[in-house]
């Protein structure tokens, strides 16, 4: 699909007779309404550098726009500064800044609205409400931009780049910081992320809501108030990114609401406060995952059923998994443990001893959160030890089976 | 006081356990590096030997010491000298022969490791500071069992007991506690009880410090609130110092009135 329309995108210069419109300060055209006032369907209007003030910008005929020596756009903080409501458009190289906040209007630096084949490239907004904001539109690429905000609250903040009823899109190699969500996604379908920094945004660095059949992977989410949230969808791919320093005391690396048959390979989850937060979500594949120095690494919260983990690495948690259910039907597997304690007498490589990733604790710590306090005490550490001799209160059949005895992929 | 310092002093020096003591945390020191070779890591591990074994050590030495040197001390006040400069001569010289054990021990190794050039010094250097202050607290505190307790066995199996206390079984009930009253606000307890324990006071203020902080929840924020700031950290230190002020004047008194 995304092949298709960079395809098309290449060939429409080809299919029609394009002029191209000049806009500098000595040019015939100084001002980029006049400019695209004046333009025909599928000309070129280039920019020369310089400021230019432009605010509520209305685009509806096929265009390409193009800064040279980095022109920039200020829309002095008044509202939406260009509205795309046309097929075949693109817009390069330009430094977009000041877009106006409200509390009832989502004012954007570019909104794409009812449109296809976009294509939106080199761009560098500052602060902004909404950065790119698509609706009802289809085929679009989204690349090597940098997003960038002052977000003191999020009711009075934006995400970097909004989609909503959108498909076909492909969003790479962008730089999103300091926004509510750096990428947010509402009934989006068939669409790639990849290669994207998303970091230091109030909320979380990419979210899904009700977005089926979408992959992400090579991203880095780092120093977010929560992460990533990925809810209500289906069929998501998560693979190889990174999930860093999600730390505080709401703050988890990866959020799993409601997400049924989803694959999460490769990842990695560093210093978050939780790893991976999961609720109400089945058939999901958690392989060679890398979980390291986390508060929790896995939280399994309500109705998790079918899930499973095979070849992951659980080091230095603080605690490996919390599991709040007297019933398991998840299923772990040949997962690398730091506190396995188990020998190897065959010498296969796979531990003899059964590996129970629930400690006592953390069963008591689900039931009353207050005594965390009590974290590294040589009381826990006991009752931890004689619980895992013979378990009583965390479920019978939660073990690895066959835990590693060196890591996964090393 | 200071002559008998030095004496109790030296006499632990020339005793071997000093050395047996120093060398233990030494090898932990280099076992602990070299099989991590990280000292932000090791500093962890570190934390949870210091919380219970400095105590254990502490309480056993204070004991040990007392009654094995009964004779001489009774020798000693058959002498023109002030009582409690006796005993406290013994107990400075019992606690700063440890600290120097520990100090020493666990801070060769981490020098050589490269401690100087790791964003872990603080950490470490509260560590050993907590460490000192539980050595001071439990020697105090064995002393005090010593002096109230003429059999040898009946003393240390309430020293020993002391220790389980503080170190697992008051754990115990505060995770009772805890878990009984969970539908009532909890914070204010929580902090007083740990108060109320030097192992878990301690423990508790390097935990703080070591930023896992934003695990422990709201309970662990209100802890941040109040013992993560510099000021907090006074005062965790500011009672630590009470810990070892209070079983000091008891011992005091007690040697006083003691019938030797």
């Amino acid at each position: 699909m995304a092949k298709r329309a960079f395809l098309f995108l290449l060939l429409v210069p080809l299919l029609t007779y394009a002029n191209i419109i000049k806009v500098c300060k000595s040019c015939k055209e100084t001002e980029l309404s006049s400019a695209i006032a004046h333009a025909q369907k599928g000309d070129t209007i280039l920019i020369y550098s310089g400021v230019y003030k432009a605010r509520n910008l209305i685009i509806k005929i096929p265009l390409t726009i193009i800064g040279i020596d980095n022109p920039t756009i200020d829309g002095e903080n008044k509202g939406t500064i260009l509205s795309v409501n046309t097929d075949y458009f693109s817009i390069q190289n330009l430094t977009i800044i000041n877009v106006g906040r409200s509390f009832t209007k989502d004012y954007a630096a570019i909104l794409i609205a009812h449109s296809k084949h976009f294509t939106i490239k080199n761009l560098k907004l500052r602060n902004l409400f909404f950065g790119i904001l698509i609706e009802k539109s289809h085929f679009g690429l989204i690349e090597n931009n940098h997003i960038s905000s002052v977000s003191l609250s999020e009711a009075g903040s934006g995400n970097g780049i909004h989609m909503w009823h959108t498909s076909d899109v492909i969003i790479k190699n962008n730089d999103l910081s300091g926004l509510r969500d750096g990428i947010y996604l509402e009934f989006v379908s068939n669409s790639v992320i990849s290669n994207n920094k998303s970091y230091q945004n109030l909320r979380y660095g990419l979210h899904f809501m009700f977005s089926d059949k979408n992959e992400y992977h090579h991203n880095l989410f780092k120093n977010n108030g929560a992460g990533v949230a990925v809810m209500f969808s289906k069929n998501i791919k998560m693979h190889d990114n990174a999930f860093i320093l999600n730390w505080g005391s709401a703050s988890y690396g990866l959020l799993l609401k409601e997400i049924n048959d989803a694959e999460i390979v490769n990842n990695t989850f560093e210093q978050n406060t939780i790893g991976i937060n999961v609720e109400g979500s089945s058939r999901i594949n958690y392989k060679n995952n890398t979980f390291l120095r986390n508060g929790w690494a896995l939280k399994v919260r309500g109705a998790c059923y079918q899930n499973k983990f095979t070849n992951n690495n659980f080091l230095n948690n603080a605690f490996d998994l919390s599991y709040n259910s007297e019933l398991n039907d998840n299923f772990f597997n040949n997962n690398y443990w730091s506190e396995y304690t188990g020998y190897d007498l065959d010498k296969n490589g796979i531990g003899d001893v059964p590996y129970r990733p629930v400690k006592l604790f953390s069963y008591i710590v689900n039931k009353t959160p207050e005594t965390l306090i009590l974290l590294r005490s040589l009381f826990v550490d006991i009752i931890n030890f004689s619980e895992k001799v013979s378990p009583v209160f965390t479920p019978d059949d939660l073990l690895d089976n066959k835990p590693l005895m060196k890591k996964a992929n090393d | 006081m200071l002559k008998i310092l030095k004496y109790s002093f030296y006499d632990l020096m020339r005793s071997r356990w000093s050395y047996v003591y120093f060398m233990f945390y030494l090898l932990l020191g280099f076992v602990l590096l070299f099989l991590n070779n990280d000292v932000d890591k090791a500093v962890i591990t570190l934390m949870n030997i210091i919380i219970v074994l400095t105590p254990l050590i502490g309480t056993i030495f204070g004991v040990m010491y007392y009654y094995n040197s009964k004779e001489f001390t009774e020798l000693l006040l058959a002498q023109p000298i002030n009582r409690s400069k006796i005993f406290m001569g013994q107990y400075l010289g019992i606690s700063i022969s440890l600290t120097l054990s520990l100090v020493l021990g666990l801070g060769i190794p981490f020098v050589l490791y490269g401690l100087f050039q790791s964003a872990a010094i603080f950490n470490f250097s509260l560590l050993l500071v907590v460490g000192a202050f539980l050595n001071f607290i439990f020697v105090a505190l064995s002393y005090n069992i010593a002096l109230s307790t003429e059999n040898k066995i009946k003393g240390f199996g309430y020293a020993i007991l002391m220790w389980l206390f503080l170190a697992v079984i008051y754990d115990g009930i505060f995770l009772i506690f805890l878990v009984l009253f969970n539908s009532y606000p909890l914070d204010k307890f929580s902090l007083a009880a740990t108060m109320f324990n030097p192992i878990d006071l301690s423990r508790i203020l390097i935990l703080l410090k070591l930023d896992i902080s934003a695990l422990l929840g709201y309970t662990g924020a209100v802890f941040k609130q109040f013992f993560g700031t510099n000021f907090g950290l006074f005062i965790a230190l500011g009672l630590l110092t009470i810990w070892i002020i209070l079983p000091v004047l008891r011992m005091n008194l007690k040697v006083k009135k003691k019938d030797f």
